[in-house]
């Protein structure tokens, strides 16, 4: 599990394990994970219901902490940061993609997108240039006044794709961000991915389908609190059909 | 986050339910509205009865002749005659705490000049009167110390009776007017006074020199004892008290009293009755004041309520965006914010309302009522303080909730 082409890893877990307690009764969500992940790779993880992957996530998306072992995020110990500093890593370093989209209702997408840089304290002007950029890398330039109301399920979770990517992070973290979409929708969201990763950026999805790990480069299995494979291979291109395109309003 | 985009954000999550935030802020728009119009209203009442009082005359005591006291039965204050005329000069001359002091003889009598009448009370009094009930001349000049002590047949009418004897706006001065058939001369009309505190028109008298009005207006005449009250006027406002306390020593010498004897005569104190009087009414306010701020609290436990419940409302949302980079403090400003914009809202609209409120009022009894500014910024900081107050638990709430749990949320 040790970095591959000698570079830095971006992510680097050592023997991560995560304890739940609720009264007397002790689950171990995770038991003594390793994993690290170069720069510019796009990952999936699979794995069975309540094997342990939404944990993972919660612990690389500096949410949560490990019980034991030590996450490096970019060469940095974060399991050691306050939660203000914690706040930053998540707003500089990270960005979220959820399997239900959680935008905020009744609010245009360009104001959702500009909600990182808000609390990154960026000045008005440039929050709305950057959200507005952010939204047409995504496809969504002609959308910004739309609320998510009046957006399709993949064009909402392009949407918080743009959110996840306006802060310029280096990793984007997505927990089955195609568990609400359809299977065309969903390869318009990998085809992104793709994209993204082309561009530089460090991806890990979490999925239950294997269809989608298929477009990953490398595909991590985790069963009971440990990952039990861990393979590369030739991801197969994202190309979604245009010609079906919704036609949406 | 800055604070103006805190605030930008705030009035956008209230604009979101409009009905909700009104109602959530009415407790404070009736608290603030409540406080000024209260605060207003004892103000307006307060100087209403100061006007009163000055208007009977300034630093001014009464002397009342003594109680009758026949086979157990004591009648009040003045219902016996006991000060004597030269009990009038003595208090007028030997006193320093006074500065003058007049008689106040009154009857009613029918009035006449030519074919129209007009019953009104008669006054016999000397010119120290004027002096002491602070009553200044509007036509003419009184008469003198000589046309008291003469008896000469002159009479200075209030503004009363002189619009009903010759008609509003005519100068009746050097005109005769009959009392009780004997000839008077107008020699003056006073200045309009207006009411006492008990609703008598000061303006419907007739004043008289005491000469006269014993020989023409009274009935019987009881030699040397006064048929009436004793107006007097201390040296200055901080001498009231020591007035009437000379009064009562002088009097109670001038009467042979012993030690154990109770005064066969009265001296009141109007000063002293204008502050009792001052102080009720500022008690009231008081009253009225906690029960408005009472109300003020009342409405903040309703903002606190509403709070808590848009806190669980939008458990995802604080999720979200704690997800995204906001710290705990920057949620806890977040709904502290809210919670200080509908206080606030609702303090300006209070403020508003109360204010109104107030001016109708004083519209209504004629008040010279005041919303006061100082009052109006301490309502909205109170209204600010119950924000704060009462936002803080459920802000404190929001920005402790764990992002997993609250991302997980339905
Ligand atoms: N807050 C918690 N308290 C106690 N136990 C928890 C908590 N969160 C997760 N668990 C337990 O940890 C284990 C792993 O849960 P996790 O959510 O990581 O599974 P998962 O792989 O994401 O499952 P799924 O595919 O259904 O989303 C499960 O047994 C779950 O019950
Ligand atoms: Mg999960």
């Amino acid at each position: 599990m040790e970095a591959v082409d000698g570079a830095q890893p971006l992510v680097a877990l050592r023997a991560v394990s995560k304890v739940y307690r609720t009264g007397d009764v002790e689950v171990r969500a995770l038991r003594g994970v390793d994993l690290a992940v170069q720069p510019g790779e796009l990952v999936s993880i699979m794995g069975t219901s309540g094997s342990g992957k939404s944990t993972l996530m919660n612990i690389l998306g500096c949410l949560d902490k490990p019980t034991q072992g030590q996450y490096l995020l970019d060469g940095k110990d974060v399991s050691r940061l306050d939660r203000d500093a914690l706040a930053r890593v998540r707003n500089r370093t990270l960005g979220f993609v959820f399997q239900s989209f959680n935008l905020l209702a009744r609010t245009t997408a360009l104001e959702n997108v500009e909600l990182p840089l808000l609390y990154a304290g960026v000045k008005t002007k440039e929050r709305h240039a950057r959200a507005k950029d952010a939204l047409q890398r995504v496809g969504l330039g002609d959308r910004l006044e739309h609320h998510p109301k009046q957006l399709s399920g993949g064009q909402q979770q392009r949407v918080a794709i743009a959110r996840a990517l306006v802060g310029r992070p280096r990793l984007i973290l997505a927990d089955e961000p195609t568990g609400n979409l359809d299977s065309r929708t969903s390869v318009e969201v990998m085809a992104l991915f793709q994209q993204l990763q082309r561009e530089g950026l460090t991806l890990i999805i979490v999925t239950h389908e294997p269809d989608i790990a298929a477009y990953t480069g490398r595909v991590v299995v985790v069963r009971d609190g440990r990952i039990v494979s861990d393979k590369r291979q030739p991801a197969q291109p994202a190309v979604p059909l245009p010609e079906e395109e919704e036609a949406v309003p | 986050m800055n604070l103006l985009e805190t605030i930008r954000l705030a009035i956008r999550a209230l604009l979101r339910s409009k009905t909700r935030s009104v109602l959530t802020a009415l407790g404070i728009i009736i608290g603030v509205g409540a406080v000024i119009a209260m605060v207003a209203i004892g103000d307006g009442a307060r100087a209403s009865v100061q006007r009163v009082f000055d208007s009977m005359g300034t630093n001014m005591l009464i002397v009342l002749p003594g109680s009758s006291n026949s086979g157990g039965a004591r009648g009040g204050f003045g219902s016996q005659p006991s000060l004597t005329w030269d009990d009038l000069e003595a208090i007028r001359t030997q006193l320093p705490s006074v500065r003058a002091a007049a008689p106040e003889l009154r009857s009613s009598a029918q009035l006449s000049s030519g074919e129209t009448n007009w019953a009104t009370s008669v006054v016999g009094t000397t010119p120290d009167f004027f002096e002491v009930r602070n009553w200044p001349m509007a036509l003419g000049a009184r008469f003198s110390e000589s046309d008291a002590e003469l008896g000469s047949k002159v009479v200075i009418l209030g503004q009363t009776v002189v619009d009903n004897l010759y008609g509003k706006g005519v100068d009746p001065v050097g005109q005769v007017v009959r009392i009780k058939s004997t000839p008077f001369t107008v020699v003056a009309v006073a200045a309009r006074k207006g009411q006492s505190p008990v609703g008598q028109d000061f303006d419907n008298t007739a004043f008289i020199p005491t000469t006269s009005f014993r020989r023409s207006v009274q009935s019987q005449s009881l030699g040397a004892y006064i048929t009436g009250v004793v107006y007097v006027q201390a040296a200055s406002a901080g001498q009231t008290a020591q007035a009437q306390q000379d009064i009562t020593q002088l009097l109670r010498e001038r009467h042979r009293l012993d030690e154990g004897e109770a005064d066969d005569f009265d001296v009141r104190n109007l000063a002293e009755l204008a502050s009792g009087q001052q102080e009720s009414t500022r008690t009231l306010s008081l009253l009225l004041a906690a029960i408005a701020a009472v109300s003020l609290v009342v409405g903040g436990i309703g903002i606190m309520n509403i709070m808590l419940v848009s806190v669980t409302e939008r458990t995802r949302e604080i999720g979200v965006r704690v997800a995204i980079g906001a710290r705990p403090r920057d949620i806890l400003l977040q709904f502290l914010v809210e919670a200080l914009t509908l206080s606030m809202l609702g303090g300006l609209l209070g403020a508003a309302l109360g204010a109104g409120v107030a001016q109708l009022l004083a519209a209504q009894f004629q008040w010279p009522m005041l919303v006061r500014p100082d009052v109006v910024l301490l309502a909205l900081g109170f209204s600010a303080a119950v924000g704060v107050g009462f936002g803080l638990y459920p802000a404190r709430k929001a920005s402790r909730l764990d992002p997993i749990d609250a991302l997980r949320y339905e």
